[in-house]
């Protein structure tokens, strides 16, 4: 009796691993660099060309890497979410602009609202690479010591915002 | 008018779909003779009104009713009309009602086909797949309605996925789903049995040209997949072990193992239980495979738009059928006998062991296809498994089972000697070893994964000769030609199947072995040599077609100085959908294809393309035909026609026993 | 060999300003090592494509930044931990073989091990099978009724 049994056990077990499945996302691609020191950088300003900025400038502070372009639908979903968290200067999110001509990216800044304290142009990507980029848009979380603590893969929901993100940057910046 | 009218029509259909479903089972077990006759007429009624809904679908599409939401999803005025059509199965919704209603000529199929069944049998088959049915239709009315309405229609709808308009892409969905839809019929035969509690020999005589059949269309639906991808997708890939691929081939995996097992239950009486768990397995797969589609739980270049809601609707249906029916199967198996006795060297068991092999393969594909979701539901991180996995893991599994297929067809049913299979088979080897040593020499290299691959076709084709000349040499005295005449269909059947696979083995093996790729930027002038092939291109023009706009190049293909073909490879851009397509070109041969497929314009008019020679690459398909081709010969085989009725009443005659055993177990 | 030097040949003799194709970076003739490379990693914006077959933009960026790291003399190896770090284990287009993937890839064989040894302690069951009765002198009759009649049936 038990043997033939066997195969209905297999299935419960694999039933069951089925319907925890339905809740999870396979597209969706962790960060291997949650805890690690946040990839080094120096890239040309969007705004200022002639100035820098690094990575390391940012050393002592919480903030945000909000990556961005102008040919990104999506984007444009998150960013009414960006530009209220701007407002409330709960923490400061610069812009990694990710592959984009730069009339582009600005020209959509002055369209839909500059939430950065600050972007960058990436132009080639390479940034990007080294930040495990592979869709547009995410969003890092870098703590005081400069490691990333959290990565958002898709946009900014209002939901991610406040039971992730702001809580977690309340605690970084205790 | 047209839409509700098929609404309607599935509400119908799913109200005798509950008839067909219940009082032929109750009725079958409480000897009502009453209930047990709904059977047939309720089946026949639920077809024609699930033929009624799918035809108001597809006259939606035909004539642009985009105020049905599924016409607007799918569908637009410049479609053309083959494809206006075909897209009545483009989506999820539409393709569900496809399967509702190829579920429904099987049954009627069924109940045409049934005659010489005892009644409270075909009660019981026709009611399973009634069931089946009702978890279809109430899936489609709840969650999935292809006649949900669009209140204001849309002007024009967002168009067929570009991919999809093909006449390889038509027709690859009906040819699956008969195959997935006719294992069914094992799965009810299996189910009826377990019921009634009558498992022998004639059950699987009853059930084996339908499996046949089914696998013979899953045969057919998986190479018409396979060789789409390899013409539309522009860059000559024919097989990804991609999840929705697999969630079709383990069903074929068992679904052959299933066809062995009841040769052997059919022949001897053994291996009951284990076929009838196989039946139940080859159609749950199937079902499984539905549920990885639709469900979001593996992505897939194939999958359909998710949803969870219908993702848990296919779970909890899928628990009931397949948990009720292995639970069914665990309670009712045991009582089943042993069967005949055979040895530990005998057809039986090499067939045992061919079913083994396959078990274990489909077991590893569905074992890589879940891993990630296992390992993700455990949160012990995020891995893919791609193919090379699968081709690591499954080619040493089916090599065995190739030899076996030499060894099978020559060992003797209940106890064979390995000596004098042995003895035969000398021959065989030694031509199998002589190809795959010299062969390779021929195409130009000598590798030995090639070596070992034309080993295995080789191995079947020489087998099967031998075989075929040994049984032949049994009937003397008669001329040739009346000694292979007299040998049953289904042999030829086997014969044929098997050397199929060989066509298919040798295919996949010159093509990995020995196809060439060129990927290169080309202005007009430019050539690129692949193999002993030159081709040149001369340039791209601005084409328009019904509802694309694209640049078609010209490549001019010579060999040896002398010209051979002149290749039109397409970029086109779908206007509705704004989606890229490469329609690559391709020259097909029987000794192999020149592709060539045309990448992204650079600077100064030149393009960037991809050229290919890829040798033998249509055997892939063609062993596939040849497969089907076997079991449709040994389908046709003359003892599933004779009327069974007869020699049914010599038995029962001569035995009152029996009758009286049927009579109270029914 | 040779048709391919005639072949050169004429084309040559042939074109005035045409040429030979470039190849580009995915060539597999001419960066042989760089699209082995690619083959093992996956395009992950493209499900189940590795970036040597994919055209979109991050593979085509990756197959760049494969071809740079070739140049710079770096290892196979380190070209592979290059990708993992950034992107984790999911960009190895064929799993790890490591702690979490042993049942992964140990799976068939145990398979296959089970199913043999299912199927040998089957056998032996069998084999202990008591043996069949043999047929009584009425089931003899019989059976010669039903092989006469059924034969009959044959010839017709």
């Amino acid at each position: 009796m038990n043997r033939f049994l066997v195969p209905l056990a297999v299935f419960i077990v694999m039933v069951a691993f089925l319907a925890v499945g339905l809740g999870l996302n396979p597209r969706e691609v962790p960060s291997p660099l949650i805890n690690k020191p946040a990839p080094a950088f120096r890239l040309p300003q969007l705004h200022l060309p002639d100035k820098t900025f690094s990575q390391q400038d940012m050393k002592g502070k919480v903030w945000l890497l909000n990556v961005w372009a102008s040919w990104c639908v999506s984007c444009r979903q998150e960013h009414p979410v960006l530009m209220e968290l701007a407002k409330s200067n709960a923490v400061p999110i610069y812009g990694l602009n990710y592959k984009d001509p730069r009339d582009d990216a600005l020209a959509w800044l002055k369209q839909f609202g500059d939430p950065y304290v600050l972007s960058i142009a990436d132009r080639d990507g390479r940034v990007g690479i080294d930040y495990g980029v592979y869709g547009v848009p995410e969003t890092f979380v870098i703590d005081k010591e400069g490691a990333i603590r959290y990565k958002q893969i898709g946009p900014v929901t209002p939901e991610a915002l406040r039971d992730k993100i702001l809580p977690l940057v309340k605690a970084l910046q205790s | 008018m047209v839409p509700e009218i098929g609404q309607f029509a599935l509400i119908l259909a799913l109200l005798l779909a509950l008839a067909q479903g219940v009082l032929p089972i109750v009725g079958a077990a409480r000897a009502n003779s009453a209930w047990v006759s709904v059977a047939r007429p309720a089946a026949q009624g639920q077809f024609v009104f699930v033929a009624i809904a799918f035809g108001c679908l597809a006259w939606s599409f035909a004539n642009n009713d985009f105020s049905v939401l599924n016409v607007a999803t799918n569908s637009n005025s410049q479609l053309p009309l083959q494809y206006r059509i075909a897209a009545t199965w483009g989506s999820h919704e539409g393709s569900l009602l496809l399967w509702v209603l190829m579920l429904g000529a099987w049954t009627v199929a069924v109940t045409v086909f049934s005659r010489h069944l005892p009644e409270e049998m075909v009660a019981r088959v026709v009611g399973v797949m009634g069931l089946v049915s009702v978890g279809f239709l109430l899936f489609l009315l709840l969650t999935s309605n292809p006649f949900e309405r669009l209140f204001p229609a849309a002007p024009d709808g967002r168009d067929l996925n570009p991919l999809l308009q093909d006449p390889g892409m038509v027709i690859h969905p009906p040819m699956l789903y008969m195959g997935y839809v006719g294992f069914s019929v094992a799965f009810a035969f299996a189910i009826a049995a377990l019921l009634g509690g009558r498992l022998d020999a004639t059950w699987a005589r009853w059930s084996r040209p339908w499996t046949t059949l089914a696998w013979c269309f899953l045969t057919l639906g998986i190479m018409l997949g396979s060789w789409w991808a390899y013409y539309e997708l522009g860059w000559g890939g024919w097989w990804f072990w991609d999840p929705v691929e697999n969630a079709s081939f383990m069903p074929w995996l068992f679904g052959t193992a299933l066809i062995h097992s009841l040769a052997v239950t059919e022949k001897r009486g053994s291996f009951k239980s284990w076929t009838v768990l196989l039946a139940i397995c080859a159609f749950s797969l199937s079902l499984l495979g539905t549920f990885l589609v639709r469900s979001g739980v593996l992505t897939s270049v194939h999958a359909f738009a998710t949803d969870p809601k219908r993702g848990i609707f296919i779970l909890a249906f899928l628990t009931v059928v397949i948990g009720g029916s292995l639970a069914l199967f665990a309670w009712r198996a045991p009582r089943v006998g042993l069967g005949g006795k055979f040895e530990p060297v005998s057809r039986e068991s090499m067939l045992l062991a061919n079913n083994v092999l396959l078990v274990a393969a489909a077991g590893s594909v569905l074992l890589g296809t879940l891993y990630p979701l296992f390992l993700d539901a455990l949160k012990l991180g995020k891995i893919s498994v791609g193919p090379p996995y699968f081709d690591a893991v499954f080619v040493p599994l089916m090599t065995p089972a190739v030899f076996l297929m030499g060894v099978g067809p020559l060992a003797r049913w209940k106890e064979a000697s390995l000596p004098e299979i042995a003895v035969r088979l000398k021959w065989a080897l030694g031509v199998s070893l002589l190809t795959a040593l010299l062969l390779p020499f021929v195409m130009g290299r000598w590798t030995p994964l090639v070596a070992f691959g034309l080993l295995l076709g080789a191995w079947i084709i020489a087998t099967s000769a031998v075989a075929l000349k040994y049984r032949l040499s049994r009937h003397d005295g008669n001329n040739l030609w009346a000694r292979l005449r007299a040998q049953p269909r289904s042999y030829y059947g086997m014969l044929l199947a098997h050397c199929g696979v060989a066509v298919f083995i040798i295919g996949v093996t010159l093509v990995k072995g020995y196809e060439t790729e060129r990927d290169v930027r080309m202005a007009v002038g430019d050539s690129v040599t692949v193999g002993s092939y030159a081709f040149r291109f001369d340039g791209v023009q601005e084409v328009s077609g019904p509802n694309y706009g694209g640049a078609r190049g010209t490549i001019d293909v010579s060999r040896g100085g002398r010209h051979v073909k002149v290749l039109h490879p397409e970029k086109r851009v779908y206007h509705v959908q704004q989606m890229p397509m490469t329609e690559a070109a391709i020259d097909t041969g029987i000794f192999g294809d020149l592709y060539v497929s045309l990448g992204e314009p650079v600077s100064g008019g030149a393009w960037s393309v991809r050229v290919y020679h890829k040798p033998f690459v249509t055997w892939i398909w063609g062993g596939c035909i040849i497969m089907a081709l076997g079991g449709l010969l040994a389908l046709c085989d003359r003892r599933y026609r004779v009327s069974v009725r007869r020699s049914e009443a010599i038995v029962t005659a001569g035995g009152k026993k029996g009758a009286g055993a049927s009579g109270a177990a029914a | 060999m040779r048709l391919l030097a005639l072949t050169a040949m004429l084309l040559f003799a042939c074109a005035a300003a045409a040429g030979d194709a470039v190849p580009t970076i995915t060539d597999p003739v001419t960066n042989k090592r760089a699209v082995h490379l690619a083959e093992q990693l996956r395009c992950l914006v493209c499900q189940n494509q590795s970036i040597a077959d994919s055209n979109a933009e991050l593979a085509v960026d990756l197959r760049r930044q494969i071809n740079e790291q070739i140049a710079q003399g770096r290892s196979d190896g380190e070209i592979v931990d290059f990708m993992v770090q950034r992107y984790g284990e999911f960009v190895l287009y064929r799993p790890p073989l490591n702690a979490v993937t042993l049942l992964l890839w140990f799976g068939p064989v145990l398979l296959f091990a089970a199913g043999l040894a299912v199927l040998i302690y089957n056998l032996r069951r069998r084999r202990a099978q008591r043996d069949e009765q043999p047929l009584t002198a009425d089931q003899h009759k019989q059976a010669e009724r039903l092989l006469a009649a059924g034969s009959e049936r044959e010839h017709r």
